[in-house]
């Protein structure tokens, strides 16, 4: 293959992946504070936009999504932790604000129930193995002498049968 | 113990079809969003008047101690339903005797004026929210979104969306009753 066509085509694979890491985030948002800017991008990853809801404010268009990237950004500067940005969101707009639910006494379901589903197929499969396992140990019992003398006979009863 | 295992598929399946049906409840809507502010004081803010408008601006003070509940309603020129929504207002303010706030969001003095021009003014006080501080205060989704405040000043009811149609109207009035509405020429 042409060295030239593979260069194109990866620089056009490159450029048709940029949407994948593209923000919402405007240049007049962004802080003078690279670490600050950062923390902001790692919380708005994880808040709600609360009108298009299953995008986070980091990915939306939508105007509030942008208001509360902005508030994000002033809590952060007026010195929050990442954990007093989240609890001044949830204050306003509740858990529904946060795309990682919470773990508490409401959520345990939530959480809990993969586990529970994988663990009851997982006693499941090795209920059924060990089953056969015992089934299987049962029918290897061993012929016995008589029958093995029996056995013998007729195979050589056959092979004599063949050969003839 | 053989026994009793044959019904735990059974059961699995009334548990997962029960859950399904109450997802499919057609009076439930996954995309409500619960509204922290239930029960609970009425958040801090502080709006100035819109410029070329008459009535003046209002803060958290000014919704308890009215002597009745407070129908705060989140609006703006640009909101298509808010137009549609505000006719069912003026009603609310004319003959229910409903005492109407309006926080007037994101929107510019001067459309925000000629809009209540051209419609008539049905509040009672306006302010302006230009930054839509208020708003995320408030814990609204979108313009129109209604509250209302008693005369404690706690947030007793939400609604998301123009209050339009017989059943909103009707839930809306039976909050303001229960908030305390009095005085009805009905």
């Amino acid at each position: 293959m042409n060295l030239i066509n593979v260069r194109v085509a990866l620089a056009s694979l490159l450029v048709m992946m940029l949407p994948l890491f593209a923000g919402a985030v405007e240049p007049d948002e962004i802080l003078d504070d690279p670490v600050l800017e950062q923390r902001a991008r790692v919380i708005s990853a994880d808040v709600r936009c609360v009108v298009c809801q299953n995008e986070s404010i980091d990915t939306s268009n939508a105007g509030i999504a942008r208001d509360l990237r902005i508030l994000v950004r002033e809590r952060l500067v007026a010195g929050d932790t990442n954990d007093e940005v989240f609890e001044y969101l949830v204050a306003r707009y509740g858990d529904f604000v946060l795309l990682r639910p919470p773990w508490k006494a409401e959520t345990y379901l939530l959480w809990l129930t993969p586990f529970a589903i994988m663990g009851i197929g997982g006693l499941s499969i090795a209920w059924m193995l060990l089953k056969l396992r015992s089934k299987n140990a049962a029918s290897r019992n061993r012929l016995s002498d008589e029958e093995e003398i029996a056995l013998g006979d007729i195979l050589n009863n056959e092979t004599k049968g063949t050969n003839s | 113990m053989k026994r009793f295992l044959l019904f735990v598929p059974f059961v699995i399946a009334v548990a997962i079809g029960g859950f399904s049906l109450w997802g499919l409840r057609a009076d439930r809507d996954p995309s409500s969003i619960p509204s922290m502010l239930i029960s609970k004081p009425a958040p801090q803010f502080d709006l100035p008047s819109v410029a070329g408008v008459s009535v003046p601006g209002f803060a958290t003070s000014d919704l308890a101690g009215s002597g009745g509940p407070i129908l705060v309603n989140v609006f703006a020129s640009w909101c298509v339903p808010c137009k549609a929504e505000h006719a069912v207002l003026t009603r609310f303010a004319e003959v229910n005797n409903v005492t109407l706030y309006g926080i007037n969001y994101k929107d510019l003095p001067e459309a925000a004026s000629a809009w209540l021009d051209n419609l008539g003014n049905p509040y009672d006080r306006i302010g302006s929210d230009y930054d839509g501080r208020a708003g995320i205060e408030w814990g609204i989704s979108g313009v129109p979104e209604t509250f209302i405040v008693n005369n404690d000043g706690i947030v007793t009811y939400r609604h998301v969306g123009p209050i339009l149609g017989q059943k909103s109207q009707n839930q809306v009035l039976e909050a303001l009753r229960e908030a305390g509405l009095s005085g009805e020429n009905s």
